[in-house]
């Protein structure tokens, strides 16, 4: 007769990683690094307004840029030759986001001893990126307008892991249903505590206070 | 697309789990995903036959999932209530202070070995 055995294992998909991202936090943490991971929809503008908030901040502290894609090293290449930053392109492998460990391999290949900030450009896409807790101090995200206002409804977990949510294109508002202040209310719906800031990445308009924002989280980072 | 990774995970985590226990072989893993997971079961299952047939120890294994209904709960007047039908406001005080109390699972429940 067959003898069926069943092994009880009860046991969270995401709790090796959970773990794994909490000692690469803590480790950052010890070295005096500051990650920021930074996600989006495909499209957004994340690379345009990284040049942007580089070209602020690249004089006041020491950073690098990791590209998170599934193929391809055109966001790394651009963000070198635009800025002269440090820039490392990372590929998934067909994935659609990184967790702790690839961010970890990244990081062994950028100078992390020399560095005050790494901001890692998380795959383009608002679901699977949130999930997967990639180790960095801070989740930040930028929802476009041509996206509408509505995306902290249809994607809540983006939304509540994040503590900044970045809204670009505001020069194309006019144009687009979106309504800034709806947007607010609803990003508080996921997260209270969540820092909206406007900004147009192609003008430069807003990118002050964005560089401000991480300025500023860096120094308390170090010194808390 | 992110089903593929969390099989990946699934399959790191039941490997491991045979070790444990000396299993040869595995001929199904159970799973509990939640409602709002965000993981759609019938993408896994296709992944999951494509990842698991690679591995020995799994050729040919089953996934089964079990539902896990997403279930809110009212800070305000302490009830239970379906979160897909009525999101974050309570269908019984209309109150907004409310969260998730169940359906978020991806979860490995058990692995059966025959």
């Amino acid at each position: 007769m067959d003898q069926v055995k069943v092994i009880e294992i009860k046991k969270s998909v995401f709790d090796d990683n959970n773990k794994d991202a909490d000692r690469l936090r803590a480790e950052l943490k010890s070295r005096g690094v500051y990650l920021l991971n930074l996600m989006s929809s495909p499209g957004s503008g994340k690379t345009t307004t990284l040049i942007q908030l580089l070209s602020r901040i690249k004089d006041k502290l020491r950073v690098a840029v990791m590209e998170a894609d599934i193929d391809s090293d055109v966001d790394a290449v651009k963000i070198k030759n635009a800025t002269g930053v440090e820039s490392i392109q990372l590929h998934t492998g067909g994935m659609c986001h990184l967790d702790a460990e690839m961010t970890r391999q990244g990081l062994d290949n950028v100078s992390l001893d020399s560095l005050d900030l790494v901001i890692l450009e998380n795959v383009g896409n608002l679901v699977c990126p949130a999930e997967f807790d990639t180790g960095s101090c801070r989740n930040a995200m930028i929802l476009s307008v041509p996206e509408g206002h509505d995306k902290p409804l249809k994607y809540p977990l983006m939304f509540s892991v994040c503590d900044l949510v970045v809204i670009n294109k505001i020069d194309v508002m006019p144009y687009f249903d979106f309504d800034l202040d709806k947007c607010r209310e609803y990003v508080k719906m996921r997260n209270s505590n969540a820092t909206v800031i406007p900004i147009c990445a192609k003008t430069g308009e807003g990118v002050d206070a964005l560089a401000d924002w991480i300025l500023e989280e860096v120094r308390n980072w170090k010194n808390s | 697309m992110h089903e593929l990774g969390i099989v990946f995970y699934i399959i790191r985590d039941v490997k491991k789990a045979a070790e444990e226990n000396s299993v040869a072989h595995i001929s199904a893993v159970v799973m509990n995903i939640g409602e709002v997971s965000t993981v759609i079961p019938e993408y896994l299952q296709d992944v999951w036959r494509w990842a698991a047939d690679k591995e020995e120890i799994l050729m040919g294994a089953e996934l089964r999932c079990n539902i896990i209904p997403a279930v809110n709960w009212c800070d305000d007047c302490k009830t239970e209530y379906s979160a897909v039908e009525h999101g974050r406001t309570c269908p019984s005080c209309g109150s907004g202070n409310t969260w998730l109390l169940r359906g978020n699972e991806v979860e490995i429940k058990e692995i059966i070995v025959e």
